[in-house]
């Protein structure tokens, strides 16, 4: 019990951005005709916040299934990246490792993240203590998204503020800044020239050729 | 196909390229002994990289056409890694930096 208190309170800046953005997207399946057995079947099987709100507008129009794939495929190639990163970390997590990487958010990935001395037991409760934040989300959206009288306009900053105070502590923890410059000004240049829509897969691209060309320049710096 | 069959095909779609792209570098790069020396590198350098990608995805809506649209934002989110810095304290500095953007988006 105690674990699981630790890793609740671990959690709470993601509970209170998914009980919010999960309730919203809720709401907007709902506005679309889908009702809450569609949102929570969604948020389950999918569990990839920004896409699911995307998709509800693929729903909506019943958009091709090519069209459909690429657009999945276009928003969440970010995916990709937390994979790579976490091949090693991952190795040895024993026998929930396939539900870890299936269920492994942008906000969950900052977590285990900004902690290396998360046990195996650690990183199975946070995933899946994320992945009922969302649901329950989504089911309140879906159920009685319409009866909440209260505006939690500004609510969702919270995920930003999650992403920032690591990108803080990890400024704080290591001595080389370059990859965390690297990457965001490479994702800011890409955002100024693809626009919104489009940044991410080029941003992706441009860090990784970066991430290239510094150990390539390094290890000849230090021959 | 009825819409609601058709919705379910649609879902179960985004479920699969979803996967595919969460699993795919664990297959190509996990399943050996040893991780590729690149992707070992990659695993070290990407997180902080990645990080700082994370909060430009998060900011790319913003507006700079008027203040309201950016100001808010810019704020909260320096008021957030102030605290983090200081505090080292997440629940301080998130749940403060978010109070004082609710704040600020709904009363200026």
């Amino acid at each position: 019990m105690k674990q699981w208190k630790k890793n609740f309170i671990r959690t709470i800046p993601v509970l209170t951005g998914y009980l919010v953005l999960g309730a919203s997207f809720g709401i907007v399946m709902q506005s679309k005709g889908f009702d809450v057995l569609w949102s929570i079947g969604m948020s389950a099987a999918v569990f990839a916040g920004s896409m699911q709100f995307v998709a509800v507008d693929l729903l909506a129009t019943a958009a091709g299934i090519i069209t459909t794939a690429l657009t999945t495929l276009m928003v969440n190639a970010r995916h990709l990246f937390y994979g790579v990163s976490m091949v090693d970390r991952y190795r040895d997590v024993g026998k929930a490792k396939p539900y870890l990487i299936f269920a492994l958010t942008d906000e969950t990935y900052s977590i285990v993240c900004a902690d290396e001395t998360l046990s195996n037991r650690d990183l199975l409760q946070i995933t899946l203590l994320d992945h009922l934040y969302w649901i329950a989300g989504s089911a309140i959206g879906g159920g009685i998204g319409a009866l909440i009288p209260w505006d939690f306009k500004g609510v969702d900053f919270a995920l930003t503020a999650l992403f920032i105070s690591i990108f803080t502590d990890q400024w704080s923890k290591t001595k080389d800044h370059l990859p965390a410059i690297l990457g965001a000004s490479l994702s800011s240049a890409s955002l100024l020239i693809f626009g919104a829509d489009r940044f991410l897969i080029p941003a992706m691209l441009a860090i990784t050729l970066a991430l290239a060309v510094l150990k390539r320049v390094r290890k000849g710096a230090e021959a | 196909m009825s819409p609601s069959l058709y919705s379910a095909l649609q879902i179960a779609v985004i479920a699969a390229v979803t996967i595919l792209l969460r699993f795919l570098p664990f297959w190509l790069f996990g399943g050996g002994r040893k991780t590729p020396k690149f992707v070992s590198y990659l695993g070290s350098v990407l997180p902080s990289a990645i990080m700082g990608m994370l909060v430009v995805y998060c900011l790319r809506n913003l507006e700079f056409s008027a203040a309201s649209g950016w100001l808010p934002a810019v704020i909260a989110g320096a008021a957030v890694a102030a605290l983090q810095a200081l505090t080292r304290r997440s629940l301080v500095s998130i749940l403060g930096g978010t109070a004082l953007y609710m704040v600020l988006v709904n009363f200026l």
